[in-house]
């Protein structure tokens, strides 16, 4: 990971980088705020520890704050975060309250605000309050899929969040009716974190033999929780098929099942169903292994996420951007970041993965070909840079009217039309 | 754009905004077709020309892409794909343009058409754009080719895309400055160019050629 903009420019291209020096040239002027609930762990969190220091970097004034909360605050905000996710949560009206009471607490300590306030997903939303009083523009950025979200608890959180300026999503598929405007922000991926940084080809064959497989054949892999939702039997469904004509190795590895019983139910499922095949590695990962993820993804022959229900699937950004050949389930951001065909292969059931799988397999100049055209598109669409211009856009689309197109002039220095 | 001397590089970058509208069926979205705003209508025929190459699909429009896709009306998608956006310079003519093809389609058609499945539904987005200008000023007919060759393609989109359609200049900034500078003959040239089916770097190429031909003829 890297603190300085200048680092991802032999990545990116010049010409990403001078579009955001150009930007930030027009908002460098306003403070910048995060609020998010948690400082480690998460996806937001992640997100934010990248993006901070580069909008410092660009010169923007970025502060990052975290809530406070108690466990039963928590306990709350989880079972809201999977009712709006379409789980079955029992909500009660005492949950209700958990929330404003712990939302007054932090509208009490938080003191400073920036001009331009982002306020990350459900925890934080009732800060909006705070908002009269000290003016600014504030926005909230859900990262989580609200597609078909518990209505009771949606309409709880619409009023917090119809007194924001604007609304951020990651997918057309998660817009609202909402009174207010509703961008779309896709997320990102560092292309210099751990996860994905570059690693050397012993790196790489260090750690594949370490978990025990073998570099000299092929390898499908999917990295994801151990969740029905991303149908790892499925994924086994299909490697048998595939095994009928092409030698290979199936790893399925993912972390999650240790404080997630549903999680642990699906990887003894998973280790149950696979018991009799040494080419089979199941592998619960630890926290924090993100260089071996990244390694094995490289060494990996084909890249499978075989989800049936998704948010955007980042773990596919990631095997894409490694030059991976991905087969994917069609489902919610999936469907973005493989052009089928093109940049990867979507598939609805095991049948049809293992049919792709046996075609990338027999084809390695097909392997390439849909490996460096996913690694574009996601240079052009999902890397770090272009999450931090659209903030930016988002910053100067709060300074001026609501209108479709702004024309911007240099102050004093340009000539008329 | 233009002052009498100099050419002044502008660039186009924007957002998406999720317009919360979302369609199922061909009529809804000829129904809806209607009622979206003009970038609406720009950012689902257009951002396709400004994508790398590799990410067109075969319909270089969300539209035919998604009557496609979605709807499997192959012969529609056809058509829609067909439209030719450089014989319109207006959105409103674009629009109806649309509009009428589906009419047409829909009018001569002996069965009923289907629903697409509840997550193909196809999300109408529009564009929130900023124009600014990048420093870079070409100070003459030279200048201005050489500068071409090393603007980026949100620029160059901004020039040939934007200019010409969504903000109603009728030609791209380019011709339109060419002829202010006593070149008529290479604003009919550049004129010439189809944008539309050369991807962001031949097209910025075409014109490098253009300029170093007129150089060499002089």
């Amino acid at each position: 990971m890297s603190d300085h903009l200048e680092d991802y420019r032999p990545i990116v291209g010049s010409q990403v980088i001078d579009e955001l020096l150009l930007l930030a040239d027009r908002v460098r002027h306003r403070r910048l705020q995060h609020i998010n609930s948690t400082a480690v762990g998460g996806g937001v969190a992640e997100i934010l520890t990248r993006m901070v220091p580069l909008l410092r970097d660009l010169g923007i004034d970025t502060s990052w704050d975290v809530i406070k909360g108690n466990e039963a605050f928590f306990a709350v905000t989880k079972a809201f975060h999977n009712a709006l996710h379409g789980g079955n949560e029992s909500i009660s009206a005492a949950m209700f309250e958990v929330f404003r009471e712990t939302t007054r607490m932090n509208l009490d300590d938080l003191s400073s605000y920036g001009d331009v306030v982002v306020v990350h997903d459900p925890q934080p939303a009732g800060l909006i309050a705070r908002k009269a009083e000290v003016g600014g523009h504030w926005l909230w950025r859900c990262h989580i899929d609200v597609s078909t979200p518990d209505p009771r608890v949606w309409g709880f959180l619409q009023e917090h969040v119809s007194q924001y300026d604007a609304s951020i999503f990651s997918m057309p598929d998660f817009a609202q009716r909402l009174s207010i405007p509703q961008y779309m922000v896709p997320p990102s991926i560092d292309p210099l974190s751990d996860k994905n940084r570059d690693l050397t080809d012993s790196e790489v064959q260090a750690v594949v033999e370490r978990f025990g497989l073998d570099p000299e054949r092929p390898i499908l892999t999917q990295i994801s929780r151990f969740d029905r939702l991303k149908d790892p039997l499925g994924v086994l469904a299909a490697y048998r098929l595939v095994r009928r004509r092409h030698d290979c190795q199936l790893l399925l590895a993912g972390g999650g099942a240790t404080d997630d019983p549903e999680g642990a139910e699906v990887l003894k499922d998973v280790q149950e169903a696979a018991r009799d095949d040494p080419d089979v590695h199941v592998i619960e990962l630890p926290p924090f292994s993100d260089l071996d993820i990244n390694a094995l993804v490289r060494g990996s022959t084909v890249v499978m996420q075989k989800s049936v229900k998704e948010g955007f699937g980042l773990t596919v950004t990631e095997a894409l951007w490694k030059r991976k050949a991905v087969i994917g389930g069609a489902v919610g951001g999936i469907r973005l970041q493989l052009l089928n065909g093109v940049t990867g292969f979507l598939v609805h059931s095991p049948e049809g993965a293992a049919n792709r799988v046996v075609e990338l397999l027999g084809n390695p100049a097909l392997r390439e070909a849909v490996g460096n055209a996913g690694h574009e598109h996601v240079k052009d669409n999902f890397l770090t840079t272009r999450h931090i211009r659209d903030y930016l856009l988002l910053m100067l689309a709060m300074e001026h009217d609501g209108t479709d197109l702004s024309v911007l002039a240099t102050p004093g220095a340009r000539p008329a039309s | 754009m233009t002052n009498q001397q100099s050419f002044l590089f502008d660039t186009e970058l924007h957002l998406v905004v999720l317009t919360g509208i979302k369609v199922h069926t061909l009529v809804g979205l000829r129904a809806e077709l209607h009622n979206v705003p003009g970038s609406s209508i720009f950012m689902h025929t257009h951002q396709d020309y400004l994508a790398h190459d590799i990410e067109r699909g075969h319909h270089a429009n969300d539209f035919a892409r998604w009557v496609s896709g979605a709807l499997r009306e192959e012969a529609l998608a056809e058509k829609l794909a067909a439209i030719d956006l450089l014989a319109f310079t207006s959105i409103r003519e674009l629009r109806q343009a649309l509009i009428d093809t589906i009419d047409e389609y829909l009018a001569v058609l002996d069965r009923p058409t289907s629903e697409c499945r509840p997550e193909e539904a196809f999300h109408f987005c529009r564009s929130r754009s900023f124009v600014l200008p990048t420093g870079l000023v070409a100070e003459n007919v030279d200048d201005f080719f050489r500068k071409v060759a090393t603007i980026s393609n949100a620029s160059l989109y901004f020039h040939f895309f934007e200019a010409r359609l969504r903000l109603g200049r009728q030609t791209s900034d380019f011709s339109r400055w060419l002829s202010d500078q006593g070149r008529p003959d290479l604003a009919a040239e550049i004129d010439r160019l189809n944008p539309y089916t050369r991807t962001l770097d031949e097209l910025r190429r075409d014109i490098v050629r253009l300029g170093a031909g007129a150089e060499a003829t002089r």
